[in-house]
């Protein structure tokens, strides 16, 4: 497994410059927290690492497929429930291992319900168990805590440190605690660009 | 009075429908009482009557199968190039521009237009089977197409992202965004089968069909026939709706629970 590098990005919508000859180094195995001020460019800047957007100039190496995330949104499939959700990802779509990730977030008792019927904050935690479940070295992780109250912060926080070893983890939040939980480094990001 | 008022309560809907039922059934009789000939307007009681006999009749399942293997045959193949043009369609932007001008004329041309093309092309007794596909096609096409197009972009990034591959794509990402199009396609386009088939009956004239029933009771003026020709067919089409939208939803259904 190699570092992720990412050499002079720009990005722009129209006139609205997001990235401009931006470059970072992620540790391989590593989580790094990228931080900064709301619009600075953050999600852009992981949409262009997911492969979800091309930068219009700049490179980026290193082992990035495959990848998983975790998005702002919880983007699951709310008909199907919680276990099929993770198991979605598995390789062979092993719905054991896939359930021990979901007891390990406190959702033992929900299995077997459609995503549609969980709250917020447990729809959070399967959208987490299928992104740590989903194979691949690199784990993207878009303000992951959004909607979890402190102790099942504290329950996430631990799960991540727990399955996640190895990997490389980027981690996008506002809150220092969690970086300070989490993360090796932080890169801090400028201010919005226009 | 209280299980008086508890048994309204709980039976509301049902009872409700009942009696839009009864009224327009009391209308009915009303206006056949104030015609006063059963040429034009035939009591309901007498459609009745003419119900209970003519089902003994010795052709009449032979004819009520005739008619409902045609009109349903023709639903599933509309149905079935309906799903298979729509999701081209939604895949290969240039394949829905190619099919727009095709699309656009079935759905505007008269049926009578295509009944009598038709007749000139096929037999009449398959006459009935091409128009209910024809009337189907594009309402299903139209349906499935609409629902790739309106697919949760967020959603498509994810399955993107999982690398998930397509049995698994289809699924769970397409058939829970078809399945209220699909539904509403059939819900509507079912009935339009019947009536455009049995349409096609009647001009077509095809022997021992239901289409064929209505033209006889046509010439020979025979109007508590084709009351009861009717009533037949409403009861046979709705029959099939709900057996066949229980089925898809059943489908469904049991597919989510995977």
């Amino acid at each position: 497994m190699t570092d992720l590098i990412l050499e002079h990005i720009s990005k722009r919508y129209g006139d609205h410059v997001v990235l401009e000859d931006f470059s970072a180094r992620f540790p391989a195995g590593q989580c790094t927290c990228i931080m900064g001020p709301s619009g600075c460019g953050k999600t852009t800047l992981l949409r262009i690492i997911l492969g979800l957007e091309q930068p219009d100039h700049g490179t980026i190496q290193g082992q990035v497929r495959p990848v998983s995330a975790v998005f702002q949104e919880n983007r699951l499939f709310e008909d199907f429930s919680a276990l099929s959700n993770a198991a979605v990802v598995c390789p062979k779509g092993d719905r054991q291992e896939a359930a021990r990730h979901l007891t390990a977030l406190g959702l033992a008792d929900s299995l077997s319900l459609p995503v549609r019927a969980l709250s917020g904050g447990m729809k959070r935690r399967v959208s987490i168990a299928r992104a740590v479940l989903a194979p691949g070295p690199l784990l993207v992780l878009d303000e992951p805590f959004t909607g979890l109250d402190r102790t099942t912060k504290a329950v996430v926080l631990d799960y991540l440190k727990r399955y996640t070893q190895g990997r490389t983890l980027l981690l996008v939040t506002h809150d220092p605690a969690e970086r300070d939980a989490l993360a090796h480094s932080t890169l801090q990001m400028p201010s919005q660009i226009t | 009075m209280k299980r008086v008022r508890q048994f309204f309560s709980r039976y509301r809907s049902g009872l409700q429908r009942a009696g839009a039922v009864l009224l327009a059934l009391a209308v009915w009789q009303g206006l056949a009482m104030g015609v006063g000939q059963k040429l034009l307007v035939p009591s309901p009681l007498s459609v009745v009557e003419r119900l209970g006999g003519i089902w003994q009749e010795a052709d009449f399942w032979g004819t009520v199968w005739f008619t409902f293997r045609k009109i349903v045959a023709g639903f599933l193949l509309g149905l079935g190039f309906g799903l298979g043009l729509g999701a081209l369609a939604g895949r290969f932007p240039l394949f829905e521009i190619l099919f727009r001008p095709w699309a656009t004329m079935i759905k505007s041309i008269p049926v009578a237009s295509f009944i009598i093309i038709c007749l000139i092309w096929m037999s009449s007794s398959r006459l009935s089977i091409f128009i209910s596909f024809l009337m189907v096609l594009p309402i299903v096409y139209t349906n499935v197409l609409q629902s790739i197009r309106s697919a949760d972009r967020q959603l498509l990034e994810a399955v993107s992202i999982f690398r998930l591959s397509w049995p698994k794509r289809a699924l769970y990402l397409w058939l829970p965004q078809l399945k209220p199009y699909l539904l509403s396609a059939c819900t509507v386009s079912l009935g339009i089968s019947w009536k455009a088939g049995i349409a096609a009956e009647i001009i077509g004239i095809p022997a021992g069909s239901i289409g064929r029933m209505f033209y006889d009771a046509k010439v020979y003026f025979n109007t508590v026939d084709l009351f009861a020709w009717t009533v037949i067919v409403v009861v046979i089409s709705v029959l099939f709706e709900k057996g066949f939208l229980a089925l898809l939803k059943g489908v469904f259904g049991r597919l989510e629970t995977l």
